[in-house]
């Protein structure tokens, strides 16, 4: 009994007070960041929900939501895997290169270069990528059309203004290289350095050594890494919006002018006159590119937890 | 006779045969001089350089293999493939960079930054003062809105939670939310205005709301960092005097990792202040300038700049790399700020 009033005694002094306001603001602030990732889905729910069955015109040329979505769903994915083919070698070769291979000196320099690469805004990408390198995807396009047409993806007939998803593609793999890169780099210096001076002494070149040593310890946050590029890459918006001339088809072909959106570029670029009803659909679209990247994002991070765990262990 | 020779030959070859410490730059100069030949034949320069590099990535490895053997070879191979992918990603960021250099410095001037683009008909001047106005306006507020809640957060996790399951939680859906695409960051601040103020709701507060849910997991996650780097030492010490535990943290813990936490911030908006797809759907889009958050559309840099390019017209373009530049360098201006103040403020050692 005695014990609580003074209990209660303590806490109305204004050191107590204070306390317990200073931890109830803690604690509030964590609670406002999972509800406001509630908040997201719930949101997106209530708006969009309308758009998933409405009028059959809306999904024009489509007759039903599924319909409308397929396309886009595919486009994202096709622009995403691309990206990633391309950007993984040459992510890991640059966070091999930061961590293993370069001259201590411009180690750090190289990885602030990297950093400048993310940092540049996706819609100056999307400009670059829309108004300059298009020109120069045009002859390579010709190129592999003639020389590799009978594969599906280079069937063409080629695009004479580059606005491919082939662009679309070598622009999201500039923007996730430097991620990837980066989260690649941090696990490649972490090796217990004992292992590599173990390899090396055992007479292994330095390639076997990375082989043998570093790429086992590393491989669980390499594939979170690769991930991360690709939730990256399936919700980027401007860059692809800039950059392809979209169509609601469904093809493998990358270097045609008929290129199915992603969803992340069809809501951007149908946004502007886009009527309540229109706007709901659009709002659906974004609920799948929520869950869509929400599962991808979560299995990289599972991996990478239990690659951790499994450190510890 | 014979015997010495074979002795002889015995002890040279106690350490494998190498090639030249040049050898490398040797076989680059070859290859150079192959591209070169295949440029002046006609070819454009880039197949001669793309030849350039096939020739140096195989012979190398090929003369390696002929005196050093297979695996000093693959050694070779490996490391030109590392070096070349380095190179290779230079390549678009210096062209990026000149080109938005080329592109953007005619349409630099003082008119461009200090008037709007209202009333503007065909070649008339016109700039981007309404949406850089915008741009540090919705970012200000973004700032003002995500640094008490990810500060706060992040005093939670490191602080009070103490590895409990609320904060591995929390930490989990923080580590989520940085994989949000950002136009669903813009469409769940959309969703929850109209559902307030109806379908026609745009105003720049709603782009505050969106950029600020892509900015708390940044600064967050710099913030957990830096208050786990302060010692324990300090904090006994504190409560050792007899301090109450927020004081403890706002006096000593805080001011300690200040330095951190504020490099962390600058970052974070460095990362946001280019995002346009949130502003495209929330924000709107106007030719006048607008100081008011929380009425009317509000015109960004960004969005200024793929508005511009979607006019697709020369002066509309020219206006769109004139955008970029600008907004390159406030990009860059904040990530040198974040560096200086992280220089200034790392924590001494010893």
């Amino acid at each position: 009994m005695s014990a609580t009033t003074q209990q209660e005694k303590a806490s109305s002094t204004p050191t107590g007070v204070g306390d317990r306001v200073f931890s109830g603001l803690a604690l509030a602030a964590g609670v406002a960041i999972m509800l406001a990732l509630a908040g997201v889905f719930v949101f997106l729910f209530i708006e969009g929900f309308a758009g998933l069955s409405g009028r059959e015109e809306l999904y024009k040329p489509a007759t039903s939501f599924l319909g409308y979505v397929w396309p886009l769903v595919f486009g994202t994915t096709l622009a995403a895997v691309i990206a990633l083919v391309i950007s993984v070698p040459f992510s890991i070769g640059i966070a091999l290169f930061i961590s293993h291979y370069a001259p201590k000196r411009i180690a750090a320099p190289v990885a602030y270069v990297m950093d400048l690469l993310a940092a540049v805004p996706s819609v100056v990408y999307g400009l670059w990528g829309g108004g300059v390198l298009n020109g120069y995807i045009v002859p390579i396009q010709q190129w592999l059309h003639d020389y590799l047409g009978f594969l599906p993806f280079f069937a063409g007939p080629p695009s004479a203004t580059g606005r491919t998803m082939l662009t679309a593609g070598v622009v999201l793999a500039i923007m996730i290289m430097p991620i990837t890169a980066a989260i690649c780099r941090e696990v490649f210096s972490q090796t217990p350095r004992l292992d590599e001076e173990a390899a090396l002494a055992l007479g292994a070149t330095r390639w076997e050594m990375i082989r043998y040593s570093v790429f086992p310890y590393a491989r669980s946050g390499m594939i979170s890494a690769v991930m991360l590029g690709l939730g990256r890459a399936l919700g980027e918006t401007m860059a692809v919006a800039m950059v392809l001339s979209a169509a609601p088809v469904v093809t493998l072909n990358l270097i045609s002018s008929q290129n199915p959106a992603t969803i992340a570029s069809n809501i951007a670029s149908n946004y502007k006159e886009a009527s309540p009803d229109k706007q709901a659909v659009l709002i659906a679209t974004g609920l799948v590119l929520f869950a869509f990247t929400f599962a991808v994002n979560f299995a990289a991070r599972y991996i990478a937890g239990r690659s951790e765990r499994r450190m510890a262990r | 006779m014979t015997t010495t020779q074979t002795r002889s030959h015995e002890a040279a070859s106690l350490t494998n045969p190498k090639l030249p410490a040049a050898a490398p730059v040797l076989v680059a100069i070859v290859a150079a001089a192959v591209g070169a030949l295949i440029w002046l034949l006609g070819s454009s320069a880039g197949l001669g350089a793309f030849l350039a590099v096939v020739v140096f990535l195989v012979a190398l490895p090929l003369w390696s293999r002929a005196v050093e053997g297979a695996r000093a070879a693959a050694d070779r191979l490996a490391t030109s493939l590392v070096w070349g992918a380095f190179l290779v990603a230079l390549v678009p960021l210096v062209w990026l960079l000149a080109v938005v250099l080329k592109n953007g410095l005619p349409v630099l001037s003082a008119d461009f930054l200090t008037f709007s683009m209202r009333n503007v008909i065909g070649d008339d001047q016109g700039g981007i003062y309404h949406a850089l106005l915008g741009t540090l306006l919705v970012t200000a507020m973004a700032t003002l809105i995500s640094v008490p809640v990810g500060i706060f957060a992040a005093i939670y996790l490191v602080e009070y939670g103490k590895k409990n399951r609320m904060a591995q939680v929390i930490t989990f859906l923080v580590d989520v939310m940085t994989g949000i695409p950002s136009i669903v960051a813009g469409l769940f601040a959309l969703s929850l205005f109209v559902l307030i103020f109806g379908p026609a709701i745009r105003f720049g507060f709603g782009g505050s709301v969106a950029l600020s849910l892509l900015m708390i997991p940044t600064v967050v996650r710099s913030t957990e960092e830096m208050l786990r780097l302060v010692p324990d030492d300090l904090r006994e010490a504190a409560y050792a005097l007899g301090v109450p535990k927020w004081r403890t943290i706002s006096k000593v813990v805080l001011p300690t990792a200040l330095g951190g936490i504020v490099t962390g911030v600058v970052l974070a908006i460095s990362r946001v202040i280019g995002e346009t797809a949130p502003l495209l759907v929330v924000a709107g889009f106007t030719d006048s300038a607008n100081v008011n958050l929380f009425d009317g559309r509000m015109m960004t840099l960004p969005v200024f700049i793929f508005t511009q390019y979607a006019n697709s017209t020369p002066k509309g373009l020219s206006y769109a790399w004139g955008g970029a530049l600008v907004l390159i360098l406030i990009v860059m201006i904040l990530n040198l700020i974040a560096r200086i103040i992280g220089k200034v403020f790392a924590p001494k050692k010893g």
